[in-house]
């Protein structure tokens, strides 16, 4: 009597249901592979993990003894054992602003032109060049900044600044070349290809008939873009922004090298300052004594909440720019 | 094919048909728009060919055609919207008013004749501010307010926002959207109106809504409308215009073209052979 | 026409041109950088910046051989830690992971991504300098390693995601386990977006300064081994450019020109590999 046999091949594979031990689980080439990139993947939390960790209590010192009074106090002297944070982070402030003010209006014309004017092919090219110009290191626009740019401030730019706004404090005081507003334009410029590509990218997201009904009720070109395009794709743009301001708060060689690495605070534009990565990267292997290195950590830790908090804006505002883009109006 | 060179403005309405008894008999019509032996060409592909018709003063025309017959890409040729895509070429005269528009100012010509999109497509601004948009841009003799309200109510959208006109234009739902569309664009005071499927996005009681709009607003002015729904053209046009993969089949009054279409291929499409 | 629309239409031809400015200005201070370090630095690339020795301050004819040296043993170090800990973990987040662990662990890289370089350098300090005393080449890797994973992580996790279903799908089909079918199928069909992404992380961290201040810290001579602090280009043209010496200046610019150069060509290389290849949907 033939009878057909089916036999259940038991390639190995788990049966529905049923619970292997851990190592017959492991021998499977898959848990393995599993494991390990996992160990990988986890090892990328612990290290951001630890280094919050190691940040905060590498600053337990100066924390202990000044609380947030460190942020408020001006003085900075390690030979009284006297730390405040405050002309570093009014001369981060200042430059960043400063950056912003240069860069925020060229980086979103430029923007609005690779996005609305240029054909496609001679847009992406230009973003090509933005993209390489992103990826120049804050020490050759620091080189360049010492080198080139602050014998131009100190011959030319800064009389003549003074010499047609002169009444103003911000261009008083002797000029060096060096100082707030040479780090400031030499921030705009490192700062500049962000905006640039992520204000493009957003623009390029606004749907078309939004241009186009715009267009059809007889505007110009540049109202279509202004008045419509421009405000649809504003939270982007406010991403950018953000995004180019914590670039901006931690830049740290570009700036030591023009800003003069003096500790004061000054409504002069003029005036030689400091900023917070500045400090850090002058005086962290000098610094003698716990208290004045923890309180140089303490510093990073502020710089680095900074960041943080704008990262984090900025993300947020680019997300919900292009989600509003795609499912428009509640029905 | 067809008769009427550059009409007059006030001329008989000769349909440019093949066959010749479906004229139109006394009723003197006067021509809004003309089209006159349009090609119309994406880089070199050819997708409009030899179309001459008129747009009725004060009537509704609708264009209707299977997907891809060429109804879209002729409407937005009546305000140079092709413009907007790179390798288009238009050959062929269009006139406005008996003038040619193609050798007129763009931005001049937008505002005389209008566009509703097929989605709804407000701006991201209040209720308010979307249909004071034209006029800010534009300049108005009214005041502001009173022209937008003016507005809402042609498009029969007043009473539903009017307590609410600062309200976002995205809360309203897709046939209030479209309606505010419609209020945006009649605001600059268009001599001629363009609707590019407009309620294809929309449910049945907000298509009865506006089609029942478009026939008040005959009054205000002319309308040109395409549309894929073949009741609708039934339901709300005083001509229709069928096309076919770029040409332009048959145009004539629309219960004419309903219910004795002249062209055997105009009949398949009506009943359905085809679409 | 109407003096009012005359008027909006000048506006527009005029903001539209003020937009092609701004791009134009931007776009060319990258030809003004490469002109001015062209300009500087090209005429005091020998030889002897190649192969000598810093000389003893003040004394011309030195060359940065231990800074070219010590540049390319901490990015083979910072390499080396940080890519397979970006490039598996992107095997994990694309292959294996739930919602919920992608989530912590991706938000983590991006976070690691925003702090700031001088940051991530006062990191490896305390984790690295300060328990063994000393600056070392180890240490200066490992800050510009961690700068490193954020970068390949992420970018690699994206291209293995665009590998089609059905290429996945087909390898399962025919038995292969899934690390067969990630190692055989599905990580060779990502491969140009991964090096693409390797290689701009490289390019990333080669120009960075600020970490190493603290960690390779810098060496007048060779430095031996990996634990040993070491000259590095960088740190080399920020000591030369604020210096008061001529000559050191001259090498400043020559060693940019050499650093910005060797980015720039990367980046172009990197960015070439991805145009051939198969083309990502943009998220």
């Amino acid at each position: 009597m033939a009878s057909t046999i089916t036999t259940v091949p038991n390639a190995g594979a788990p049966i529905a249901g049923s619970r292997r031990s851990f190592w017959s689980r492991l021998r499977d080439g898959d848990e393995i592979a599993r494991l390990i990139t996992f160990l990988f993947a986890a090892s990328v939390v612990f290290v951001t993990l630890l280094l919050i960790f190691e940040l905060w209590r590498g600053s337990a010192l100066p924390r202990h003894k000044f609380g947030f009074h460190f942020l408020t106090t001006q003085v900075w002297d390690p030979i009284l054992d006297q730390f405040g944070a405050l002309p570093f982070i009014y001369g981060t402030l200042v430059t960043s602003g400063l950056a912003l003010l240069l860069a925020v209006p060229l980086g979103i014309g430029a923007a609005i032109f690779l996005a609305e004017l240029a054909p496609a092919r001679v847009s992406d090219t230009l973003q090509f060049f933005i993209d390489l110009l992103a990826a120049v290191p804050s020490v050759i626009y620091g080189l360049l900044g010492f080198l080139a740019l602050i014998p131009l401030m100190r011959d030319y730019i800064q009389p003549a600044l003074k010499k047609t706004l002169g009444f103003l404090p911000f261009f008083t005081g002797p000029m060096y070349g060096l100082g707030f507003l040479t780090a400031g334009i030499v921030l705009a410029i490192m700062v500049i290809p962000y905006i640039i590509s992520v204000s493009r990218e957003v623009l390029l997201s606004v749907p078309r008939d939004q241009r186009e009904a715009a267009l059809a009720l007889g505007s110009t070109r540049w109202e279509s873009t202004w008045k419509v395009v421009v405000p649809f794709a504003r939270t982007g743009i406010m991403g950018s922004i953000f995004l180019a301001l914590a670039r901006a708060l931690g830049e740290t060689m570009a700036v030591t090298m023009v800003i003069g690495n003096v500790v004061t605070i000054s409504p002069s534009l003029f005036s030689p300052g400091y900023s917070i990565a500045a400090v850090i990267a002058n005086e962290f292997t000098e610094a003698t004594g716990d208290l004045y290195l923890q309180a140089l950590v303490e510093l990073g830790l502020v710089l680095f909440f900074l960041t943080f908090i704008l990262n984090g804006l900025a993300r947020l505002l680019i997300v919900a720019t292009s989600q509003r883009g795609s499912g428009m109006g509640h029905t | 094919m067809h008769a009427s060179a550059r009409p007059a403005v006030s001329v008989n309405f000769t349909p440019p048909v093949t066959n010749a008894s479906s004229r139109e008999p006394a009723a003197a019509l006067s021509m809004r728009m003309n089209i006159h032996k349009v090609n119309f060409y994406y880089g070199t592909k050819q997708t409009l060919f030899d179309i001459s018709l008129g747009i009725a003063n004060s009537k509704v025309t609708a264009l209707i055609g299977p997907s891809g017959c060429g109804k879209s890409t002729l409407l937005r040729t009546l305000n140079r919207m092709h413009e907007t895509v790179r390798h288009a070429r238009l050959e062929g005269e269009i006139l406005l008013d008996n003038k040619n528009i193609l050798a007129q100012d763009v931005t001049a010509l937008r505002r005389r004749v209008g566009m509703v999109f097929q989605r709804p497509n407000p701006f991201p601004k209040s209720i308010f501010e979307n249909v004071a948009y034209g006029l800010r841009i534009n300049g108005t003799k009214l005041a502001m307010a009173d022209a937008v309200e003016k507005s809402l109510r042609h498009a029969a959208l007043w009473d539903e926002v009017k307590d609410h006109l600062h309200k976002s234009a995205y809360e309203l739902s897709g046939g209030q959207q479209q309606r505010l569309c419609i209020a945006r664009a009649l605001a600059v005071e268009p001599e001629v109106l363009l609707l590019d499927e407009p309620c294809s996005a929309l449910d049945p009681i907000s298509t009865a809504k506006i089609e029942e709009l478009l026939v008040s607003l005959k009054d205000l002015c002319t309308i040109a409308i395409v549309t894929h729904n073949m009741q609708q053209a039934a339901r709300v046009s005083d001509f229709t215009a069928f096309l076919l993969m770029g040409q332009l089949i048959e145009f004539s009054p629309t219960p004419h073209l309903f219910t004795t279409p002249s062209d055997p291929r105009t009949e398949a499409y009506i009943t359905g052979r085809f679409g | 026409m109407s003096g009012r629309l005359r008027w909006r239409k000048f506006i527009s031809n005029f903001m539209l041109t003020m937009t092609g400015l701004c791009a134009f200005v931007a776009v060319s201070v990258l030809f003004l950088i490469l002109g001015y370090l062209v300009y500087n630095g090209g005429t005091s690339i020998s030889w002897n910046f190649f192969t000598k020795l810093p000389a003893p301050v003040g004394e011309t004819g030195g060359g940065m051989a231990n800074a070219i040296i010590g540049s390319g043993k901490l990015l083979l170090v910072a390499t080396l830690f940080g890519v397979p800990i970006g490039f598996f973990g992107a095997i994990y987040l694309a292959e294996f992971s739930g919602s919920k662990t992608a989530f912590v662990v991706r938000y983590a890289a991006d976070l690691l991504n925003g702090v700031p370089s001088i940051v991530i350098g006062i990191f490896a300090y305390s984790l690295v300098v300060l328990p063994f005393k000393h600056f070392s080449t180890m240490a200066g890797g490992f800050a510009l390693g961690m700068m490193m994973i954020p970068i390949t992580l992420r970018s690699t996790e994206e291209f293995l995601l665009a590998v089609p279903r059905a290429l996945r799908e087909g390898a399962m089909a025919l038995g292969a386990s899934k690390w067969k079918t990630i190692a055989t199928v599905i990580v060779p069909a990502a491969y140009r977006g991964i090096l693409t992404a390797i290689l701009l992380a490289f390019a990333r961290v080669a120009g960075e300064t600020a970490p190493l201040l603290f960690t390779s810290f810098g060496n007048r001579y060779w430095s031996h081994g990996w634990s040993e602090p070491t000259s590095s280009l960088p740190v080399m043209i920020f000591t030369y450019a604020i210096s008061p010496y001529e000559d050191w200046h001259r090498q400043a610019w020559a060693a940019g020109l050499v650093l910005l150069a060797l980015i720039l060509v990367v980046n172009i290389i990197a960015r070439a590999i991805l145009a051939r290849g198969i083309a990502v949907p943009r998220t």
